[in-house]
């Protein structure tokens, strides 16, 4: 075996930054190719977004990881760990511990397109890990690219150095062997003592069928090794480690991972929940005095009730909902049961994002038809009698008479912007409760700091904020804690009477706002009826908003068919399973899109 | 038994409507006697699974049955009255084309027993006719209403309404003038925008904007306003006409009562069982040489299936639909076919009236069906 600290030196560990479809994938698939991990015949798919929300949506949702090896031109052979990170801020968890693996990252730009927001957002992410940043200029084979444009803006935008960055065509396979040789040259090695205990950061889980939970994993110090007893510091549990080893992106069992290491193990665990990412793996033995820093439980920051809209569905909705709860421990659920909805469960979430990932793996790999209810936050409720409980759904708010006081969670934002849409996104915090705490300027970038409500961010926040940028601004948050807040509950009445999933728990000022758009948006979501429909927002018994759907006039053919009677036969039975489908309330069939869609506030200006 | 109606399909015409999505094709040559003999086939099938019973009606449909020539109409007729028989008082209907080529055959078409024709007018403004891809203008189709009221003793005329950007005051013109000639029958479609023809692309295309619901339910209320005052009340959804001046024909249709189809596409209801034939006139005698008759399905139809389709087209009807013989006619009783709660719920909106003989929708609710139907019939 050769020199340890020679192999150590000779470990590179980096992530790809991409905007979606600048050709993350495409190289990655390339970088493996170019190094024999795969054979060409294999190669025909992209191999490392593995599920097909993640393919559609461009993002990652699971952190990935791949390992090269790589003669470089100096004659010696390197070991490069790719890893692929999650690109969105419900992960900015997973993200950052998935960055915190690594030491350097390639900056993929699309040469036609230019810097765009999801590069932002992550590229500053990984400066703060202080992490070396190599630029590649990709699709420099389109007849569109500009390069020299492109690498102004990296300078102008970011602020890297760009003279050295890789004109490359990530499709027809240019400059791939100029990256790996940056990679080696740039990217500095990893520390860490082969010799100390044990400490190696658990970056990612999944369960595979056949293995079991696998554990990507970042030593950092010491070495794991096949039948070695370890530790999980923050969950406080112990396994016995019976698999260690490296995808490249084929499995490959190695007989160690030391110091430095990206790869992974298996150790007989049966399900995710057991494994809390970020958490530190340490031996029984001799177990490292102390953890990694930078470990946060998960937390369900969103909860919303998801019931089948066929009540018959339920138990599929159970089991569906255990079986993806198997690979992914971040969100939580358990039974509840509304008077409109009926049985159905109460979830929780990292964050929107996260919330219609699993609303759309449900729907789409388990074949449900889903009811999703108003996103909430968990609000602490102090009772007049002193005591305290923790409120997940607004349907279940106490008396407001015995109520003493409400909390709700806070969160401090930062979001980077290009200065001139500063104004647009300074209104829109002012708008949702903001308190600004600080403002900065880096170039003409600026970098803006807000304490907010979180129940102000977890609707359409994001989508807002994108949509003010034009995609520019990146956006980060961390919670700060409970605070006190002038906040009630408002109902939505539709023909008069209350829908309990359409309900939710706003700030006083707020409401009136937030109701006559709620009425509004229903106005356009809920189909004309035979009859005319008051739509109201109320808190309490008082009404504070109103819309009217008018009566619906016509729905008739008035057309000749003579004895052809099959053709409408079949329109009206289709009709007919579709309102077998409708929820009612108060004789009102509401669309299942129109819980969440109404929700989202949209243009306020 | 009740009365028998026999339709016969005749696939052909000069050119294709933009708007059109009945069974029709544009041919080059139709070779007749092949037709007659096709036809005449198809017919004696029918009879032979229906005997013993008086036609009280035959419809000639198209297509454009007007290009057919009057040897061959008498032909058929002649056929269907000895295989059946007639009732007292056939009504012998053709479907034709207002041109002057056709209006040159209405007094043959009469002397071979047909007595009441249904006129494609469509419109009666030329700019109208030309948008609608017709072939005749304004002058020549009137000019062809003046010849078929000569020579036949009923008329009936087609317009077509709710056109694009179409006004009230247009409409309501141009309906009053259409009811000043003195026929005593009306059909009044609101422009349907079917898949498939060429109006649906220019409505995707965004090149032909359909009026918006609001406006078709006044040019409704506008149409029975005006009918109504010139004594020719809506009987149905689109059909104007004084007390017994109804397309027997079409009644029988909406009665949901027995009609046999012959000739490509056209549908039947008999022994309860749903006919169809082949819709491609090339494939139907094809499948006439081959089986001896054209058809492509014959289903027999569940009780509850004809309590549907009788329900779908009975409440099209003024007269509504007569509960004790649905339940003779399907063996299923009331409680079973409708949903209770959901027509008391739309009798108490005015949709609709409820006694013990009948079911009527109401005026308010006839430009509303499609809408109530699926409400009023019990889920089964
Ligand atoms: N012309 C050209 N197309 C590329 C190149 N790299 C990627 N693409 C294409 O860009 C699209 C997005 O690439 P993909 O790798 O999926 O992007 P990702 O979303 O960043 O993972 C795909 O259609 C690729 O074929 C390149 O170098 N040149
Ligand atoms: C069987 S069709 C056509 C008969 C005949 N060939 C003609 O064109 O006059 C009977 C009637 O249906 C009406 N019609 C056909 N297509 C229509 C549509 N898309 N919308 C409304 N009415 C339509 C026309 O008024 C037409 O006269
Ligand atoms: S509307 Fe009449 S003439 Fe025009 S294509 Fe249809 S059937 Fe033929
Ligand atoms: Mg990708």
């Amino acid at each position: 075996m050769t020199d340890p600290s020679y192999y150590q030196d000779h470990i590179r560990n980096f992530s790809i930054i991409a905007h979606i479809d600048h050709g993350k994938s495409t190289l990655a698939d390339r970088l493996i190719q170019q190094t024999g991990g795969l054979t060409q015949r294999e190669m025909s798919e992209q191999v490392l977004d593995n599920m097909d929300i993640e393919k559609e949506r461009g993002i990652t949702i699971k952190a990935q990881t791949v390992r090269l090896h790589y003669t470089a031109k100096n004659g010696e052979n390197y070991e490069l760990s790719l890893m692929d990170t999650p690109g969105h801020v419900d992960f900015a968890y997973e993200v950052s511990r998935s960055l915190a693996a690594c030491e350097g990252a390639l900056l993929v730009v699309d040469a036609a397109q230019g810097v765009e927001a999801q590069t932002l957002a992550n590229v500053y992410q990984s400066i703060e890990h202080d992490h070396e940043i190599i630029p590649v200029l990709n699709k420099v084979d389109l007849p569109a690219a500009e390069p020299e444009r492109v690498r102004h803006e990296i300078e102008e935008i970011i602020g890297l150095d760009a003279s050295e960055a890789v004109l490359a065509s990530a499709k027809s396979g240019i400059g791939i062997e100029d990256i790996l040789e940056q990679i080696v040259a740039k990217i500095p090695p990893p520390g860490g003592d082969r010799n100390k205990p044990l400490k190696a950061m658990l970056v990612d889980s999944w369960y595979d069928p056949y293995l079991g939970v696998v554990i990507l994993v970042r030593v950092i110090d010491g070495v794991l090794k096949k039948g070695l007893k370890i530790k999980f510091m923050a969950q406080g549990t112990e396994h016995l480690v019976d698999r260690v080893g490296c995808m490249r992106p084929k499995i490959e069992q190695l007989p160690e991972l030391a110091a430095g290491e990206i790869g992974f193990i298996t150790a007989q665990i049966k399900e995710v929940s057991q494994t809390a990412v970020g958490d530190t793996i340490t031996t029984v033995k001799d177990s490292a005095p102390e953890p990694l820093p930078g470990f946060k439980e998960v937390q369900s920051v969103v909860f919303c009730g998801l019931f089948p809209v066929d009540a018959a569905d339920f138990e599929k909705l159970r089991e569906s909902i255990s079986k993806l709860r198997l690979n992914d421990a971040s969100f939580t659920f358990e039974m509840e049961s509304s008077a409109a909805l009926g049985q159905g469960f109460r979830c929780g979430f990292l964050g929107l994002l996260h919330l219609e990932i699993i609303q759309e793996r449900l729907t789409r790999e388990y074949d449900l038809d889903l009811i999703t209810t108003a996103p909430s936050v968990v609000y602490k409720i102090i009772m007049n009698d002193g005591s305290e409980q923790f409120l997940h759904n607004p349907a279940d708010m106490p008396d407001v008479v015995k109520i003493a006081e409400i909390e709700e969670p806070w969160i401090e934002a930062t979001i980077y912007c290009p200065d001139e849409y500063l104004g647009g996104i300074l209104k829109l915090c002012q708008d949702r409760r903001g308190i600004q705490k600080n403002l900065t300027y880096v170039g003409d970038r600026a970098q803006v700091v807000y304490e907010l409500p979180l129940n102000e961010v977890v609707f359409d926040f994001y989508d807002r904020l994108k949509s003010i940028s034009r995609g520019y601004a990146s956006f980060d948050y961390h919670q700060i804690g409970l605070r006190n807040g002038q906040l009630v509950k408002m109902n939505i009445m539709v023909n008069g009477d209350p829908v309990d999933a359409l309900s939710m728990i706003v700030h006083r000022d707020a409401a009136e706002v937030r109701g006559r758009h709620m009425c509004e948006r229903l106005k356009e979501l809920i189909p004309r009826h035979l009859f005319k429909i008051p739509v109201q927002a109320a808190i309490g018994g008082k009404v504070i908003a109103r819309e009217t759907i008018s009566a619906m006039r016509k729905d008739v053919t008035a057309k000749c068919y003579g004895g052809d009677i099959s053709r409408k036969k079949k329109l009206l039975e289709k009709q007919k399973k579709g309102k077998a489908k409708m929820r009612e309330y108060g004789n009102v069939s509401i669309p299942q899109e129109a819980f969440i869609a109404a929700l989202k506030m949209g243009d306020e200006s | 038994m009740g009365p028998l109606a026999l339709y016969v399909h005749w696939p052909f015409c000069v050119s294709k409507c933009p708007y059109c999505d009945f069974n029709s094709h544009v041919r080059a040559q139709v070779d007749v006697a092949v037709w007659e003999a096709a036809l005449l086939t198809d017919m004696a099938y029918e009879a032979a699974q229906v005997p013993g019973r008086k036609l009280s009606s035959i419809f000639f449909g198209g297509g454009t049955p007007s290009l057919m020539p009057p040897a061959l109409v008498a032909k058929l007729i002649v056929a269907a009255e000895r295989h059946w028989g007639f009732a007292d008082g056939i009504e012998i209907t053709l479907e034709a084309n207002p041109s002057s080529v056709e209006a040159a055959n209405f007094e043959d078409l009469a002397q071979a027993g047909i007595n009441r024709v249904s006129l494609g007018l469509q419109s009666l403004d030329d700019q109208t006719l030309e948008f609608l891809g017709r072939a005749h203008d304004v002058e020549e189709g009137l000019a062809a209403l003046d010849t078929a009221q000569q020579a036949f003793d009923r008329v009936s005329f087609d317009l077509i309404y709710a056109r694009p950007s179409q006004s009230l005051e247009s409409w309501s013109a141009e309906l009053q003038r259409a009811l000043s000639f003195g026929t005593d029958h009306l059909s009044l479609y609101q422009l349907t925008i079917e898949p498939g023809t060429r109006f649906e692309t220019l409505v995707r295309t965004g090149e032909l904007i359909p009026a918006d619901d609001d406006h078709m339910a006044d040019l409704f209320d506008l149409t029975r306003n005006l009918t109504t005052a010139a004594g020719l009340p809506a009987y149905e959804i689109s059909n104007h006409a004084p007390l017994g001046q109804e397309s027997r024909h079409n009644l029988t249709y909406w009665r949901y009562q027995d009609y046999v189809g012959i000739g490509p596409g056209a549908h039947g209801r008999r022994l309860e069982s749903a006919t169809e034939r082949h819709k491609k006139p090339e494939n139907f005698l094809s499948a006439v040489a081959r089986n001896g008759n054209g058809l492509k399905v014959e289903q027999p139809l569940a009780p509850e299936t004809r309590a549907m389709e009788a329900l779908m087209m009975g409440l099209r009807l003024a007269e509504g639909v007569p509960l004790e013989a649905l339940e003779a006619k399907t063996g299923l009783t009331i409680a079973h076919m409708l949903d209770a709660p959901a027509v008391d719920q739309l009798a108490k909106l005015g949709l609709l009236t409820m006694t013990d003989q009948r079911l009527t929708i109401s005026a308010k609710g006839m430009p509303l069906l499609d809408a109530l139907l699926p409400k009023i019939i019990a889920d089964i």
